[in-house]
């Protein structure tokens, strides 16, 4: 073999070494080790499961018709003939895609057959229904639908103005906002997720004082020294990922039940879906780059402050 | 090898532990280093592996200029050079093999070629019985040996010994030293701090005499020493 093989495979060797070395040492003292790891497993499961959340959020929200329809009750003197004049004048107006006119006479029709209160309102000598007119916007966006239910809301033939779709806009909003708290969180559990792996390596190198000075001594590199530590670092992360995401499919199995009946109640196909792949993997690696980055914080402020003497 | 112009080391306590030392110790040379407890002799090794760094003066090894070495190099220097330390300083949750192996774990050997090495260190000390063993099993003349070991396992071409044999009787001693004098007839170069004038008498190698920090006898190399330059 080449002498550069060699060299090549003598470094993975020498960071196989450090990789379980460090392992086999978490394992020797399991109940701290697993104390830690949980810590780090919760900070990591809070915002994946928020994230989850909203996700699910997002398919029953797009499970329903998402295109805003704006309903237009007329004033009650607006005569049928006005309201087909209004409907076709609409009609001609850029942002409205489709006019659709509901006669007095319809809306007494369909308010009988769905209410059952049809012989209550022949007892009325006048139809108490106003016409109303349904537009459905060009555009999906509940913006544009907000602008064009404005235009419309001020036609003098209009008594009241509805957007249909108001409270999925305002779901919509909710959800931006979650979106940004589960940045927010994210970034702060995260911080603490650096800072308690920065700790723990602290307390390590703290508890290995003595060898890290005879290391020094016999001329270890700082790159040499810092290994072991930065697996550590390493392993706490992944050992915290991997505990995270039992927790949320723990979690996410305890809610299944519960859900598949509410979702039952509401005729729904809904189910609760975990993470993917590319989350779970988001997760993991998250776990191990913030123990990897703790751990290098760590030993850069305290490898340094111990020398022999 | 080794050479000291003016050197004074003042601790940060203002106590000054060397004043004004200088010598010259050619490669290949073997020579000791004596003086009373608190003499400094401990100080003068720590500069030369810059464990402590001069206050005044220059510290040259190899001819290198040790106040001009930047602190990423010195485990490069370190690892040039073979210490026995005064107080061990072994790894007392290793076995012997594993601490006499450090060096040579840090220097990036193979497995196969790292135990050759250890064990044939281990036979020079008389310790191969025990590679199994933990530190704390071992006597204190034992732990020095293992110390020793773990020194020359590297072959460094400078050997820093300070008191090695602090802890073992006069044969010990004798034997210890009888090591020292081969790894110089391979061209090691020794500086050796001991007490134990009663060897160094029936030694024939140079001796430097320190006395409260300043050196007193043996700056200069006797012409009758013979050495490899
Ligand atoms: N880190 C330090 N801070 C302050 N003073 C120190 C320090 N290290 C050593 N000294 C002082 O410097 C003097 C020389 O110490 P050194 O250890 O070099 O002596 P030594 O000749 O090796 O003695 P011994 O034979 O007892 O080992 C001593 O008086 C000691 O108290
Ligand atoms: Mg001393």
């Amino acid at each position: 073999m080449s002498r550069p093989f060699v060299r090549l495979e003598l470094w993975i060797l020498r960071h196989l070494e450090a990789l379980f070395g460090t392992l086999r040492d978490l394992l020797r003292r399991p109940l701290a080790s697993l104390m830690t790891a949980t810590v780090i497993g919760i900070a990591l499961a809070l915002p994946t499961g928020l994230y989850l959340l909203l996700g699910n959020l997002q398919r029953i929200a797009t499970g329903w018709d998402a295109t805003p329809r704006i309903s237009l009750f007329l004033h009650q003197e607006v005569t049928d003939e006005q309201a087909t004049r209004l409907a076709a004048s609409l009609r001609g107006r850029t942002g409205a895609a489709t006019v659709q006119l509901i006669t007095k006479e319809e809306a007494l029709a369909e308010f009988t057959n769905y209410s059952g209160f049809g012989d209550a309102l022949k007892a009325l000598d006048q139809n108490p229904l106003p016409a109303v007119l349904v537009v459905q916007p060009q555009s999906s966006d509940p913006q544009a639908a907000e602008v064009l239910l404005d235009k419309l809301k001020s036609l003098p033939e209009v008594e009241q103005a509805q957007l249909d779709m108001a409270w999925l806009k305002r779901l919509h909003a909710v959800m931006a906002v979650g979106q940004q708290a589960v940045l927010v969180l994210a970034g702060l559990l995260g911080a603490a997720v650096l800072l308690v792996i920065g700790n723990t390596i602290r307390l390590t190198i703290q508890n290995r004082r003595d060898e890290v000075v005879v290391l020094k001594l016999i001329g270890g590199s700082d790159a040499f020294i810092r290994r072991p530590f930065l697996y550590t670092g390493l392993w706490y992360g992944l050992l915290g990922g991997s505990l995270a995401l039992a927790l949320v499919h723990g979690s996410i199995y305890l809610l299944a039940e519960p859900i598949d009946r509410l979702a039952i109640l509401y005729s729904s196909a809904f189910r609760l879906s975990g993470p993917d792949t590319i989350a779970s993997l988001t997760v993991l690696g998250s776990g191990i780059g913030l123990g990897w980055v703790g751990a290098w914080l760590a030993v850069g402020r305290h490898l340094r402050e111990i020398e022999p003497s | 090898m080794i050479r000291f112009v003016d050197v004074t080391k003042r601790y940060p306590n203002g106590y000054e532990a060397l004043s004004g030392v200088s010598f010259h110790l050619e490669q290949g040379e073997m020579a000791f280093l004596t003086g009373r407890s608190g003499a400094g002799k401990s100080t003068l090794l720590k500069l030369i592996a810059l464990i402590e760094r001069a206050s005044t003066g220059q510290v040259l090894v190899g001819g290198q200029n040790l106040a001009k070495l930047a602190r990423r190099r010195i485990p490069e220097l370190r690892r040039r050079i073979g210490v026995v330390f005064q107080d061990h300083r072994l790894l007392f949750d290793r076995t012997v093999y594993h601490n006499v192996a450090l060096p040579l774990v840090i220097a990036g050997f193979t497995h196969q070629e790292t135990a050759k090495r250890v064990r044939a260190a281990l036979d020079k000390v008389g310790l191969l019985h025990r590679e199994k063993a933990y530190p704390v099993t071992l006597s204190g003349g034992e732990q020095q040996r293992v110390g020793l070991a773990r020194a020359v396992v590297n072959r460094p071409s400078l050997l820093l010994a300070d008191e090695p044999t602090g802890n073992l009787d006069p044969e010990l001693s004798r034997e210890v030293f009888g090591l020292f004098r081969a790894f110089n007839q391979v061209g090691v170069t020794v500086l050796v701090a001991t007490h134990d004038l009663s060897l160094i008498e029936e030694l024939p190698y140079r001796t430097l005499t320190l006395e409260e920090g300043r050196l007193i006898a043996g700056a200069d190399r006797p012409a009758t020493t013979e050495v490899t330059p």
